[in-house]
């Protein structure tokens, strides 16, 4: 069953009473909130995802009000069982604050898995790793792929690695734009189903753009490494790309994971096999149909397994 | 209160999560997570062989616990090599407490544990050289007021936390175990007279083994905070059962415990590790032993219910309401032990006016 074969009465009244229990990736979710704000994103941007049974939960996640700001200023806050680790946001933001709230979880907790800050895609078997800072313009990019390029969702925040493999577990959510990206995106895929736009967040204006079914049927399976790019909007620019080396790669994956260091030898050797491995490059672009068809092409092309020196371990 | 049991019973007996179905696991790791005892459980059910057998929700979540309990392991390893380095060249004797010792020399009460801060032990005549010398390593106070650094310099049995400016890593110094204003003042000179070396370090030293097993009760039974009391009673508990594996460990405790005036924390240490952990301990010699330092006859039920009642974790699926005034009671009880009442009552106040008269923010993230 998935959260789509609910009444929407049955999802509210699941919401409000024990939680909605559904997969997410590798990881179960409960999720209790009376909040309409809540039931309305959830029904739209989560419609696919599978339930879970309600026995056992990874995170037991809530959004509530706070009682003393009821009738003023009304704000939600994300309760990930009894944790508060952030301050209370306006009741408009409350399930984007949701979806913040589950980053959040996922990074502190799911420390089986080595985690970097970076948009993760797949197509024809192989992944396409996209780290970014905020503003890189990453997520626009990651949104381009999947609604323009066809490219299988894995994540578009957080790419999970198997240390013991190598391997990248899919954790597909839906995909966060903001500000100017969400209308580039709803031009470039008319078909794709937004929840509303939240203004004023801390990132500015904030949408979530739900993500296609077939990367939720195929969220369990995992995809392995071949690409990492770099990308850099930059207005106006051409197409550019440029090779990023072995070390240089090595150093700038270490940074972008969340923990690095937790992982010791074994995040060590893990980012250096995926550096080995990878092909790299820094991807400056402007114009978004323009960058789907330079990576359709790169996805088209027969793999070529890089050759490198082998590096003493 | 089914999940406390179970959890309790898990740590003592891995074999008992045999039988648990995946809604015990839920609601038993809730309980672990927020009492810190989750990576402690993985630990002893790897130690049995039994990691393997659990759900693979539930393994996923047991190895993230273990990968971050190492990873703090290697953290402090590293911390005290950086101490050594910096504190060698003073030759000052440096003892290290809870559980950074517990984890350096691998006893078994270190295994699984998460812990922040290191503590230190060192002689209070030597306290302005080694905060100096630290100071040039990088070590250096957290923002106090005025107020808190009278409290610590004055009254207290630690320096105010130090940080390291490079690894935001903290530090305790303390120059004994109870504060100087308590009632009790056990020696610290003879605790570094005792303190033994740590397997595999050539400088610090760690307290003995009764001392160790003192200073763990004193620690938990001086307590005003009690959030992490469950974690602790365990330390004791693994503590206990490993020494008594030596020769004459528990006379020694109890001659070491008359002599340092801590025989009420031991007190209160053996009972409650024999009620929820079953600790085997030689009954009649330490009935012997600490019948003077018994509570009053009056007063044991209502510490009992105390005690008990603060060493659940907070968490609703093991707490009720009335725990909530236990540890208030408890609160009020620890600050009451460290300082006489013409200290305290003023400190106390201070304390509960101090956010009022503050102009900054509570503490917080945005999310995001």
């Amino acid at each position: 069953m998935i959260v789509a074969d609910l009444s929407s009465r049955e999802l509210r009244r699941r919401l409000s009473d024990d939680g909605l229990y559904l997969h997410s990736g590798p990881f179960i979710c409960r999720i209790q909130s009376v909040l309409a704000k809540v039931a309305d994103g959830l029904a739209l941007a989560y419609a696919d995802y599978p339930l879970a049974d309600a026995d056992y939960a990874d995170f037991h996640l809530r959004l509530a009000a706070p009682r003393l700001r009821r009738w003023i200023s009304p704000q939600v806050q994300f309760h990930a069982d009894v944790r508060q680790p952030f301050l209370p946001l306006p009741q408009q933001q409350a399930y984007a604050m949701f979806e913040w709230g589950l980053n959040w979880c996922v990074s502190q907790h799911a420390n089986q898995y080595l985690i970097l800050h970076a948009a993760v895609l797949e197509k024809n078997g192989r992944a396409l790793v996209l780290p970014g800072h905020s503003g890189a313009g990453k997520s626009t990019l990651c949104a381009g792929l999947v609604y323009g390029g066809g490219w299988r969702l894995l994540s578009d925040e957080l790419t999970l690695i198997r240390p013991a493999d190598g391997l990248i577990q899919a954790l597909p959510r839906p995909v966060s734009l903001k500000n100017a990206s969400i209308e580039v995106i709803k031009q470039l895929a008319p078909g794709a189903i937004f929840t509303p736009t939240v203004m004023d967040t801390s990132k500015g204006s904030v949408a979530h753009a739900k993500p296609p079914s077939d990367s939720i049927v195929r969220q369990q399976e995992c995809a392995r490494l071949a690409w990492v790019a770099f990308p850099r909007y930059r207005a106006g620019a051409a197409l550019n790309t440029q090779t990023v080396s072995v070390p240089q790669l090595l150093m700038r994956l270490a940074e972008q994971a969340f923990n690095y260091s937790l992982h010791g030898q074994d995040g060590f050797s893990t980012l250096l096999n995926w550096a080995q491995s990878a092909q790299a490059f820094e991807f400056e672009y402007s114009d978004l149909p323009q960058a789907i068809a330079y990576f359709e092409q790169l996805a088209s092309q027969p793999h070529t397994q890089l050759q490198h020196e082998a590096a003493p371990v | 209160m089914k999940v406390l049991e179970q959890l309790c019973q898990a740590l003592l007996d891995p074999s008992s999560v045999r039988d648990f179905q995946l809604a015990d696991w839920d609601r038993v790791l809730r309980v672990a997570d927020t009492g810190l005892l989750t990576a402690s459980l993985a630990e002893r059910l790897e130690a049995a062989k039994l990691l393997g057998n659990v759900p693979m929700p539930v393994q996923a979540r047991l190895q993230a616990a273990q990968i971050q309990c190492q990873a703090n392991r290697r953290a402090v390893a590293w911390e005290v090599s950086r101490l050594e380095r910096a504190l060698k060249p003073l030759d000052v004797p440096i003892v290290l407490l809870k559980g950074s010792a517990y984890a350096l020399a691998d006893l078994p009460a270190g295994r699984g544990r998460l812990f922040g801060d290191i503590d230190i032990l060192v002689p209070r005549s030597r306290l302005d050289e080694v905060e100096a010398c630290l100071y040039w390593h990088g070590w250096i106070g957290s923002h106090h007021d005025a107020y808190d650094e009278r409290y610590y310099r004055e009254w207290m049995h630690e320096l105010p936390a130090l940080m390291h400016q490079k690894r935001q890593s903290v530090l305790d110094i303390h120059h004994t175990i109870l504060p100087p204003t308590a009632r009790f003042h056990p020696d610290p000179a003879k605790l570094h007279g005792q303190a033994v070396p740590v397997p595999g370090q050539d400088y610090v030293r760690m307290l003995a083994p009764h001392d160790m097993v003192l200073h763990s009760a004193c620690h938990l039974f001086h307590e005003s905070e009690w959030d992490k009391g469950l974690r602790d009673l365990y330390d004791l508990d693994q503590l206990l059962r490993h020494f008594a594996t030596q020769a004459d460990f528990y006379p020694v405790l109890l001659d070491r415990a008359r002599e340092q005036q801590l025989q009420r924390p031991l007190f209160y240490a053996l009972r409650y590790c024999q009620w929820l952990w079953q600790t085997p301990m030689p009954q009649a010699l330490i009935e012997q032993s600490l019948r003077e330092a018994a509570p009053p006859r009056l007063l044991l039920p209502l510490m009992d219910a105390l005690f008990l009642r603060s060493i659940r974790p907070i968490h609703p699926l093991v707490q009720d309401w009335q725990d909530g005034w236990a540890r208030f009671c408890l609160y009020v009880r620890g600050h009451w032990l460290r300082m006489p009442m013409h200290l305290l009552i003023p400190h106390l106040l201070r304390k509960a006016i101090k956010p009022y008269l503050s102009d900054k923010a509570p503490a917080g993230n945005r999310p995001g």
